[in-house]
């Protein structure tokens, strides 16, 4: 069994939906990550702020926002067990987050 | 400062009947072995209440902002805890506790109010495991379900606040050694675990009727917390045997007489001298109704005869008028069930009534020789009843003597001090 990083990217602004389209879409989540947690195959995740720091030039420039923004922008992580990439990337299939504009990029955990 | 009072009054109302489902459900979450985290989260709730309240008001509905309240701590603490050791993640529902996608939407699926109140049944049960001692039981039922202070419960059952302290550890280790997870019994089992739960109710309302607290606030406190606890049973359809309708009954008629028990001075009234028309038409009817639903059919328990018998004394017009046959019989069926020698003792009061003091006499003389009842001050007391009625006054008042020597209760022993003096101021020394 090896682990999976799914880097979840874009997706909507949530911060302009009421509480109650909130409240239904993070349902949608737990649905989601409940049936993975179920099989076993969650380990962990979770979603990031959209402030950021980023540090370029051997650390010494500092950047008041995050270094891809817009559709490139992560939004946060799970990680996840499966056997194979396609496996991992067919569990990432039922993110609910694609109807909310996300990309989801699935990467193997590299053993070193 | 008559608002302060108000918010202290619903306060402490809310707090009865809500902190103990709020512990069941926060110990759904953090596990049996975090009590004490479950506890604090619902002290820390109350606390608030009573802070925010003090200075905005009391909220259009305390229960929910408390709920709400204990919610959010509960939040708090799974992320402070989230990656130490302390709350057990390994089932798949409890691990989307670990996630902040998933945290908030899975925290309120714990607090849908239908399974709040299976919870609280499911937390009753689990207090009243068979292995747990009878009076760690009931400890731990007023501790962590009905919202008592340590304080109060050793005021309710007369001891140190050391001892309860002591009984309150051992039922929790004992959830923490054996891993106890509260669930509402299965069908196979649910006739006896619901026993031991009714035990254990019957045990706390006896502590609030029995005379032994001069304060009255603390005896209604046990009995509603008895009723409120049993009738929690009555609302779901798994739990309410007929056994437990039989308690309410009982309960029902005993509390509908309680306050005419107690004079003014919080001294006994015999069951003779108590004014009947106090006695609570309301409560009277609802025994009937679940006298009735509890059925005396092929089953039956201790309660239902208890019950009973119980309804006979509230039927009855005036003392005189009791249908002392009935209750005879009835009797008769409980010693058939047990052979309990208190019962037999009761028995003998009840023949007093119907067939005169020389049948009672042979039937206590029967008794005699069991050992439980020679210190047993109310086989004294009976004994002196007895040859009272003999007019053999002598000893009459030396057995009411010896029953004052064994009881601990000032009342009974103001009660039996009377029966000495009126026999004196009768016939004399």
């Amino acid at each position: 069994m090896n682990q999976y990083l799914f880097i979840i990217r874009g997706g909507e602004d949530m911060s302009t939906k009421s509480p109650e389209e909130m409240q239904a879409h993070m349902k949608d989540w737990e649905v989601w990550m409940g049936g993975l947690a179920q099989e076993g195959k969650l380990v962990a995740g979770e979603p990031l702020h959209n402030e950021a720091k980023t540090l370029t030039e051997r650390g010494t420039k500092v950047t008041d926002r995050p270094l891809a923004e817009g559709k490139e922008l992560v939004g946060g992580y799970l990680l996840v067990n499966a056997n194979s990439l396609d496996e991992a990337a067919s569990l990432a299939g039922g993110c609910p987050g694609f109807e909310r504009d996300c990309s989801i990029e699935v990467r193997e955990i590299a053993k070193m | 400062m008559k608002e302060s009072k108000d918010i202290d009054q619903t306060l402490n109302h809310l707090f009865r009947h809500e902190s103990g489902k709020m512990v069941s459900v926060l110990v759904k979450i953090f596990g049996t072995e975090n009590f004490e985290m479950a506890e604090d989260v619902v002290q820390d709730a109350l606390v608030s209440a009573l802070e925010t309240w003090k200075f905005r008001g009391i909220p259009d509905n305390p229960r929910a902002w408390l709920y709400r309240t204990a919610r959010n701590k509960a939040i708090d603490v799974i992320r402070k805890n989230k990656h130490n050791q302390a709350i057990d993640f390994s089932d798949p529902a409890k691990q989307l506790l670990t996630s902040e996608y998933t945290l908030t939407a899975t925290m309120n699926n714990y607090w849908e109010e239908n399974q709040i109140q299976d919870d609280f049944l499911a937390m009753m049960y689990a207090s009243c495991d068979p292995k747990i001692s009878e009076e760690n039981q009931i400890t731990f039922i007023l501790k962590s379900l009905c919202g008592f202070s340590t304080k109060e419960v050793a005021r309710s059952f007369l001891t140190s606040e050391e001892t309860i302290s002591k009984r309150l550890y051992r039922t929790k280790e004992y959830f923490r050694k054996n891993k106890i997870k509260p669930t509402i019994p299965s069908d196979e089992e649910i006739e006896s675990r619901t026993h031991t739960v009714l035990n254990s109710i019957y045990l706390l309302f006896n502590e609030g009727y029995s005379a032994t607290h001069s304060k009255e606030l603390v005896r209604e406190d046990l009995i509603s917390q008895a009723l409120h606890l049993c009738n929690s049973l009555l609302g779901n359809k798994k739990t309410n045997t007929s056994e437990a309708k039989a308690l309410m009954a009982l309960m029902c008629f005993h509390t509908a007489r309680s306050k005419s028990r107690l004079s003014s001075k919080g001294e006994l009234v015999q069951l003779s001298k108590q004014d009947r028309s106090t006695w609570n038409k309301e409560l009277i009817q609802a025994g009937r109704w679940y006298l009735h639903r509890a059925g005396l059919g092929s089953t039956y328990s201790n309660y239902h005869i208890e019950a009973a018998i119980a309804f006979q004394h509230c039927d009855a017009p005036t003392y005189e008028e009791t249908n002392w046959g009935a209750i005879l019989a009835y009797y008769d069926m409980l010693l058939s069930i047990s052979n309990d020698p208190i019962v037999a003792l009761n028995r003998c009061l009840v023949i007093l009534e119907l067939n005169g003091p020389k049948l009672a006499l042979n039937a206590i003389t029967e008794l005699e020789n069991i050992e439980v009842l020679k210190n047993y001050y109310l086989y004294h007391a009976s004994l002196g009843a007895i040859k009272e009625r003999m007019k053999e006054n002598v000893q009459a008042v030396s057995h009411y003597k010896k029953a004052i020597d064994l009881t601990q209760s000032v009342q009974e022993q103001k009660f039996l001090q009377e029966r000495i003096t009126s026999i004196l101021f009768k016939y004399g020394p």
